[in-house]
């Protein structure tokens, strides 16, 4: 029998906030994290607009043994991790009596790779690249560090699925408690921050070039978008099935409905609208739940023009005549790329557990495509109790999560 | 470079790098003992001297290495001249 997968804790390092409070208040303000980078512009880019995060400092919590194999991706994952693990009221303790499992979505290590290649390089001597850099270069190294931080023993698995890497790794915890396989997993998605993480998308031309105007660079679903603000940072979310999150008397935020997902077949970088549109037919389907009952959608939406409008296509298709609310969270923190699926479903949970839609930054007017649907450009008061979040990549990789609200009476 | 140059120079870094404090560091101490060192963090101080000075330490000559001035001792005889 099919277990129920529930929510019971969250934790989250973006450019918007590093507390779920704060972050609940951003979202609700429209506050923006993005900038403009001079270091990015003196050293070439054709876009210097990117997200600012603050730089955690791990010495209090992490040996120095263990801080050595993790790069940047991996301390914002930490992070996050720890502060899901408090939400969720999971301590060490626990930890260790019981077998909990990893599943994170990443999909570079750029920084790590390039740094000790250059160390190779350099001395020509592969010692040089130091004992860290091959834990930190593998792409795996966020679930591989937390697992030994946090002394995980069950499922250890990092989910490489382009900017649909965070939702998949979501979706991948859902299925094994669902089928009864894990009872608890941490999930999430890790982006690292750093130039060199983006410097070939640069490179081909994706990035805003709205550069007098950084806040206003990220514009989802807007008729003047000219491409996406690249971000970072990490989310966790704790993911058990209801009777494990109930026998532990876990605080319980939602529930993991449905998974769907699927490919385009098609292009590498141009998405198009059926590969899209069946991942949300799915994800409904699985969870048995009709268009109209969807209180919600957080689009995947990246500011460019060939994926907002094929996304608009695609659920305007889905929910036909009714007019689900649209937005887009990366209005504010831009493309978060392989977080963003995760990170997306805990800006979606705070939207819900404190009632309201967080308007789609920069979104004036729409164009013929993002027309058919229902754009929130200001945020909205309002309840619902359920919402479905979409996640896409290249290589035509796409995932959506749909999430229930359980009260905290349950 | 003097002895005592060596001496302060990888005192400092040595303390920076595996953060423990600079007076910890006896010169006839274990230096694996006092740094914490594992089989991979030994790479790291073989890593360090080696942009720290040019120095290259053979995996063959670590054993040799034992105490703080073990390694004084080494570096000295192998600074490029």
């Amino acid at each position: 029998m099919e277990k129920k997968v529930v929510i019971t804790g969250m934790g989250i390092w973006s450019c918007i906030g590093q507390t779920l409070d704060d972050v609940r208040d951003a979202l609700y303000t429209g506050k923006s994290g993005i900038i403009f980078s001079q270091e990015r512009k003196d050293l070439g880019f054709r876009s210097a607009l990117c997200a600012h995060l603050e730089q955690p400092d791990l010495k209090p919590f992490v040996s120095r043994s263990l801080r050595q194999f993790m790069p940047e991706e991996a301390q914002y994952a930490y992070m996050a991790t720890k502060q899901a693990l408090e939400n969720a009221n999971l301590d060490q303790d626990y930890l260790d009596a019981h077998e909990v499992g990893i599943i994170y979505g990443n999909d570079s290590v750029a920084e790590a790779t390039m740094h000790a290649l250059d160390k190779f390089r350099e001395f020509k001597d592969t010692s040089a690249c130091g004992s860290g850099a091959i834990f930190q270069s593998m792409n795996s190294t966020v679930t591989m560090n937390l697992a030994c931080a946090f002394k995980l023993r069950g499922i250890n698995l990092t989910a490489s699925g382009a900017c649909a890497s965070g939702s998949h790794a979501v979706g991948l915890a859902s299925l094994l408690i669902r089928n009864g396989l894990q009872d608890c997993v941490i999930c999430g998605g890790a982006q690292e921050a750093n130039l060199y993480s983006v410097a070939s998308f640069d490179g081909i031309n994706a990035f805003s070039l709205r550069e007098n105007e950084p806040t206003k660079a990220s514009r989802p679903f807007d008729r003047d978008r000219d491409g996406l603000v690249p971000g970072g940072g990490a989310a966790t979310l704790i993911l058990e099935s209801y009777e494990h999150a109930v026998k532990r008397g876990a605080p319980i935020l939602a529930e993991v409905v449905s998974w769907g997902f699927s490919g385009n077949g098609a292009h590498i970088s141009t998405p198009n609208v059926a590969g899209p549109a069946r991942s949300l037919e799915l994800c409904l389907k699985n969870g048995n739940i009709l268009p109209k009952e969807i209180g919600y959608v957080n689009a995947h939406a990246t500011s460019t023009h060939a994926g907002d409008g094929k996304e608009a296509l695609a659920i305007a298709q889905i929910f036909g005549d009714y007019k689900v609310p649209v937005t887009s969270t990366k209005g504010q923190t831009g493309h978060e790329m392989w977080m963003a699926g995760a990170s997306e479903l805990i800006y979606s949970v705070l939207m819900m557990k404190n009632d309201f839609i967080a308007g789609n930054l920069n979104f004036e007017n729409p164009d013929e495509e993002t027309a058919c649907i229902n754009i929130v450009p200001e945020t909205r008061e309002v309840h619902f109790d359920m919402f479905l979040s979409n996640s896409f990549g290249f290589g035509g990789t796409n995932s959506t999560i749909i999430v229930r609200n359980i009260d905290s009476n349950h | 470079m003097t002895r005592e140059d060596i001496i302060k120079t990888v005192n400092s870094a040595l303390a920076e790098e595996f953060e423990v404090e600079e007076n910890a560091l006896d010169p006839e101490a274990n230096i694996k003992e006092t740094l914490s060192l594992d089989s991979l963090s030994l790479v790291d101080l073989v890593a360090l001297i080696q942009q720290t000075y040019k120095v290259k330490i053979p995996v063959s000559d670590l054993p040799s290495i034992q105490t703080f001035n073990n390694l004084y001792d080494y570096i000295e005889a192998h600074l490029p001249k």
